[in-house]
């Protein structure tokens, strides 16, 4: 199963004020960790949101509000995906991690084709009978 | 109320920290039984201790300085054992004290990677090689090696107590193999992750189709040997290999749990993150002066279907040319029928059915259900519906997968 972490963004993160080097360094040394033990599928560290945007989205009306944006709680600086063979592998993970100072880390597990089951959406049934189809008619001209 | 099962998270913490604890183990008792013995009475003691204490900050240090203890005990309270165990005491007790972060923290590696060329030493059984590697370095229980592989769980742990003792007999040595051999015995490794993989890919035997869970198991395992041997360019091919065919997982069974072919494939629904991951894994196979190994190639091969938007714009002719590189460096009938769908695609069926038919006599396809399956593709394109009928037919008595049977006899059936 996977999981993805979601780093929240502070202060430093969103004035684009870098880590320092003790910070970096004990981060690189965790990545090593996770990459060494086959667990870390991608990760990557966010911009601050000034450089980023929001589009709002009304009937066919899109409103592009430039970056920064106020709830820096809110805001994602960060993110791994890992892979693990459970919940509790992926917070004794999150646990080793280097934060400190009140730092709150989610960690959400990523959906994985079986988790929808029967209750797979309309959607996403009707393209499956689609291409189910689709794949009768090409095995039929075969 | 507790976020989560102390129990459950006690085992996590195991499922991390056994392959370093056991690897570090067996380089100080130079025996794997003995270390995963030691290994486990360790963990049996957290288990006692860790509820009431909290998992101490360094668990993997906790481990290990209980289980060198338990060590020493064992072979000093056991004079009437063999002398090799005698031996073994005086050695222990001669040695400094042993640096338990320094034996954890094993910063390139080397003892974990002696332990995975033990666990697939050529001494052992594919068999046991298979179930001691999930077992020592997977960290997977011998109930889970056992539900993975549809055999009962004492089969599998008489397996793995067979193989240590087989090991113990030979004094497999504790070391990473040197020179010349060291490619033999890493293409040896090699081979045990790729048949766990293809076990969980399309399964030999049972109802299920594909198992996702031991193709991760594999994949994870083999990205810890890539880790491990960085500058070997095979490992990484088959890293890549393995990361490109598992993107195409969730589009391979239908809802019911049918296979769904390459070429039928939803191909929105392959995973872009593995094929992402696996082409920056072929690059470095290449980049390492690997392009022409038996995993590189396959995984190119896999890699021409990853970069094809639909099944039409697959590029046939380059697929054509690997699979005539991959039987020149690793001759076998299965890459020439594999070839033979190729040139079929890219030239079309009447040039492919004399390559197929080249293969009817050969003994190691003998009982191989894809040799009748793709002489029957081939017929059925060239309108020999009945002789297809009979060849889909022979493909279902053949295989031991339920799912591919089914979908063999509607092949069969659709041969009107």
């Amino acid at each position: 199963m996977r999981f993805m972490v979601l780093v929240k963004a502070d202060k430093n993160s969103e004035a684009g004020i870098l880590p320092n080097q003790k910070i970096l360094s004990d981060m690189g040394k965790y990545n090593e960790e996770l990459i060494k033990a086959g667990v870390m599928l991608a990760g990557e560290g966010l911009q601050p949101s000034s450089k980023g945007a929001r589009v709002r989205f009304d009937g066919s009306k899109r409103t592009v509000t430039d970056g920064p944006f106020a709830e820096t709680k809110e805001l994602v600086a960060g993110f791994w995906i890992w892979q693990v063979k459970s919940r509790e592998e992926a917070i004794e993970w999150l646990k080793r991690a280097p934060f400190d100072g009140g730092t709150e880390i989610e960690l959400r597990q990523v959906f994985e084709m079986e988790d929808f089951g029967p209750a797979l959406t309309p959607e996403l049934r009707a393209q499956e009978e689609r291409h189910r189809e689709q794949a009768e008619q090409n095995a039929a001209k075969r | 109320m507790t976020a989560t099962d102390p129990h459950r998270a006690i085992e996590a913490v195991f499922r991390i920290e056994s392959p370093k604890l056991i690897a570090g183990l067996t380089r100080y008792v130079r025996d794997v039984g003995l270390a995963e013995d030691l290994a486990q009475d360790a963990m049996v003691a957290a288990l006692e201790r860790w509820p009431e204490t909290g998992v101490p900050e360094k668990p993997g240090a906790w481990l290990m300085a209980t289980a060198k203890r338990r060590a020493i005990d064992v072979v000093r309270r056991a004079p009437m054992l063999e002398r090799k165990h005698a031996e073994l005491a005086r050695e222990l007790e001669a040695r400094e004290a042993p640096d338990f972060d320094e034996a954890l923290d094993d910063p390139v590696g080397d003892d974990l990677l002696r332990l995975m060329f033990i666990a697939c030493h050529p001494v052992l059984t594919t068999d046991a090689r298979v179930a001691l590697t999930l077992r020592l370095i997977g960290s997977l229980t011998t109930a889970e090696i056992a539900r993975a592989f549809l055999v009962p769980e004492a089969t599998v742990a008489q397996r793995i107590v067979r193989a240590k003792k087989t090991l113990a007999d030979a004094g497999v040595p504790f070391e990473v193999p040197r020179g010349d051999e060291l490619a033999s015995r890493l293409a040896g490794v090699a081979e045990v992750i790729y048949l766990v993989f293809n076990e969980g890919y399309s399964a030999t035997a049972g109802e299920d189709w594909v198992r996702p869970g031991l193709c991760e198991d594999a994949m994870r395992l083999g990205r810890v040997l890539a880790e491990l041997a960085p500058g070997e360019s095979e490992v990484h091919g088959l890293v890549a290999l393995m990361e490109i065919q598992a993107s195409r997982l969730r589009a391979r069974t239908g809802p019911s749990g049918e296979p769904i072919l390459l070429l039928d494939q939803n191909r929105m629904l392959w995973d872009r993150l593995l094929i992402a991951r696996g082409l920056t894994a072929l690059a470095r196979a290449e980049s390492l002066g690997g392009a022409r190994g038996p995993y590189a190639l396959q995984a190119a091969i896999a890699a021409c279907h990853a970069r094809a938007l639909t099944g039409d714009a697959t590029d046939w002719a380059r697929i054509v040319t690997l699979y005539e590189e991959l039987g020149r460096v690793a001759p076998s009938p299965v890459v020439e029928l594999n070839r033979a769908v190729a040139v079929s695609m890219a030239s079309g069926p009447a040039a492919a059915l004399p390559l197929v038919d080249a293969l009817a006599n050969e003994p190691s396809l003998r009982a191989y259900h894809h040799l009748p399956s793709v002489r029957g593709d081939l017929l059925v394109k060239l309108g020999r519906a009945r002789e297809a009928r009979r060849e889909f037919e022979r493909a279902a008595s053949l295989t031991r997968n339920e799912r591919e049977r089914h979908l063999l006899l509607e092949r069969a059936q659709q041969c009107a």
